[in-house]
């Protein structure tokens, strides 16, 4: 186990190196750069002045090893667009993607695996149904659901159509600035959550009723054990495999949906910030971004492996041995 | 279900195939006192007069009148009944031009027929889908096909490779390389470029796929058989191992289609896909990206009903195989 998490974590140290780098040589290497912001009439001194604060004058190479030198020290340089350290910008926007990607995992959750046990595990008409509104809802991607609740949020007012906070709600108060986030949440949340919610019903469904099938359900029916006991202390714990595996791809699914959703419904987050950043070519701010995006799926990844471990014995022997 | 999943989507791909006889009206004509105009209704009763002359008759439109441009109002002319003219002009249902407009799916911010640009958007959209998918299923096959045949380190590397894109959210990546690019580019370009771009992040999962069907079957019989007989890696591969793989890319193309799509219309969405000149499923949904617009001029949104529509059938023609949704996260 100690060993499988030592390589995973390389493997993690790896990625995030090799993705920011990347993205910085990337931006480098791109036609135009970030004096383009300055405008047409900017003096040549203040482009001239710009280029070197942001090591655009050196070679490709040069500015890179600059600034792998420097992000070892965790000091990412500084952002042209907000004229602030990198670090604190993206520290600040992946927090902000981490409250909605983690409500939203959490929604699906509550939501698609009992309502995936209900489904594989029995016949009828609510299983039935439940495998038709999930069905629609894998077709309802985090895209057109993000304009449709904004849409409904516009017409309706019911909650606000977008943003993190309001303006008329900085009161400096803890309190009136966390109730104003809870209802700004909702909306973009639900729609990350429930293409994934759908992702997770199916596969319970599919995996609980392949558990079910098992020898050892049987011997536990023959033995007389009640059909709710079976599934819950026993199928349901064998069915569990493929949902904890699947979680690991969900980070990357959150991530790219929560793109998506921050942009239409304007959630500061990571993935807005690194669409502005990339559009300005603001090249710090893009290397930063692509880290962070980098940490965090090398940490989903790695708790996805640790939650299926965690559930199937047989992996773990399988590791150490 | 599965063929009503399969007719849907046949059905949107015909629909697109046919858009120019199809649309009522060419896609970038713009109506000058059509703008956000909303959907122009059919009728086949006509409103009472006051003659009591109620019945049914041929499909016709009332002509649209713009009341207030400032309030963005529109009336139908109740005396005047326009019938609608079928077949003439290499157009399915036309109005004459003094009488029209005809706007089934109403107008957007320039006064053009959104149904006319949702048929034409759908030639783009899906054919850069299907551009792309071939050319992940291509990539795919071969590396995958290498790879399980080869084995060791060839294996070993390719796989490692395949793996390392999987990973990666292909969205960002996407969005990464898009944007790395001069924003402003003419449509053909774009449509090779975010060809090029889906297919690299569409291939891995094809790839892994492959290779584990060819590495399993590369140890039957008929393999040793055919090498025994002269056949090289090339000819064995292509001739022999590979369409036993037929099933998988089918499922594979049927999954990346959607998905493909969907990229497009995001990318197209925030302002890194076509130029918003061309008719795209995702450059008219960036038209409705306005909030407050899109609230009086809710008909803005039917790009999206038609991302749902395809999606959806695809859902259903691959669930009706009883597999398990894999998606590609985009």
């Amino acid at each position: 186990m100690i060993r499988v998490v030592a390589r995973r974590l390389l493997f993690a140290v790896g990625l995030v190196l090799l993705v920011s780098s990347a993205a910085l040589l990337l931006t480098r290497l791109a036609p135009g750069d970030l004096t383009a912001e300055l405008g047409p009439f900017a003096a040549a001194r203040e482009v001239a002045g710009t280029r070197a604060r942001f090591d655009l004058d050196r070679h490709p190479v040069e500015q890179w090893v600059l600034w792998l030198s420097r992000a070892a020290r965790f000091d990412f340089g500084d952002s042209f667009l907000y004229n602030r350290p990198v670090r604190e910008l993206v520290a600040r926007a992946a927090m902000n993607t981490a409250v909605l990607a983690i409500v939203a995992l959490a929604a699906a959750t509550a939501l698609g695996i009992p309502l995936g046990l209900i489904s594989g595990s029995r016949r009828g008409a609510a299983a039935a149904l439940i495998r038709a509104v999930s069905l629609v809802c894998l077709s309802v991607p985090p895209l057109l659901t993000s304009l449709l609740l904004v849409f409904v949020a516009a017409t309706t007012r019911w909650f606000p159509a977008g943003g993190m906070t309001s303006v008329d709600a900085l009161d400096g108060r803890w309190s009136t600035w966390l109730a104003d986030v809870a209802t700004h949440l909702p909306l973009p949340a639900v729609a990350l959550a429930l293409p994934i919610a759908a992702t997770f019903e199916r596969l319970q469904a599919q995996s609980i009723a392949e558990a079910l099938r098992q020898p050892f359900v049987t011997a536990a029916s023959a033995r007389g054990v009640a059909p709710r006991e079976i599934i819950i202390r026993h199928a349901w714990r064998a069915s569990l495999a493929p949902i904890c595996g699947v979680y690991g791809v969900a980070i990357g699914a959150l991530l790219s949906g929560s793109f998506v959703v921050e942009f239409v419904t304007a959630w500061p987050g990571l993935g807005r910030l690194m669409y502005e950043a990339l559009r300005a070519r603001d090249i710090y701010l893009v290397a930063g971004c692509a880290a962070m995006g980098g940490l965090v799926l090398a940490a989903g990844m790695l708790i996805g492996d640790m939650l299926q471990a965690a559930v199937d014995p047989r992996l773990r022997h399988r590791h150490t041995g | 279900m599965r063929f009503a999943g399969l007719a849907l989507v046949g059905f949107v791909a015909l629909v697109a195939a046919g858009a120019p006889w199809l649309a009522p009206n060419p896609p970038d004509r713009r109506f000058a006192d059509s703008l956000y105009a909303p959907p122009t209704a059919v009728h086949l009763v006509r409103a009472s007069q006051g003659f009591g002359g109620a019945g049914l008759r041929a499909p016709f439109i009332y002509q649209q009148r713009l009341v207030s441009r400032l309030e963005r109002r529109f009336e139908e002319d109740l005396r005047r009944p326009v019938p609608l003219r079928w077949l003439t002009g290499g157009r399915l249902v036309s109005v004459p031009d003094e009488e029209g407009p005809l706007l089934l799916l109403g107008a957007d911010a320039f006064g053009r027929d959104i149904f006319s640009r949702l048929l034409y958007g759908a030639r783009a959209s899906l054919a850069l889908a299907l551009v792309a998918t071939l050319a992940a299923l291509g990539v795919g096959t071969l590396i995958g096909g290498i790879a399980g045949y080869a084995g060791g380190v060839v294996d070993d590397l390719l796989s490692r490779v395949t793996e390392f894109v999987l990973v990666l959210p292909a969205m960002y990546v996407a969005l990464a390389l898009r944007a790395a690019l001069p924003l402003v580019l003419p449509a053909g370009t774009v449509f090779v470029i975010l060809a090029a771009i889906f297919a690299l992040l569409g291939w891995p999962i094809v790839a892994r796929g492959v290779r584990a069907i060819v590495a399993s079957e590369r140890e039957r019989e008929y393999v040793t058989a055919g090498q025994a007989l002269g056949a090289g890696p090339w000819r064995m591969l292509a001739r022999h191992i590979l369409p036993s793989a037929a099933g998988y890319l089918a499922v594979q193309a049927t999954l990346l289609l959607p998905a493909f799509i969907l990229a497009e219309a995001t990318l197209s969405y925030v302002g890194l896909g076509f130029p918003d000149t061309v008719p795209t499923w995702g450059t008219m949904l960036q038209d409705a990206a306005n909030v407050s617009l899109v609230g009086q001029a809710p008909w803005m949104l039917a790009p999206a009903a038609a991302i749902f529509l395809v999606v959806f059938g695809v859902n259903l023609a691959v669930q009706g195989r009883g597999r398990a949704p894999v998606q590609l996260e985009l």
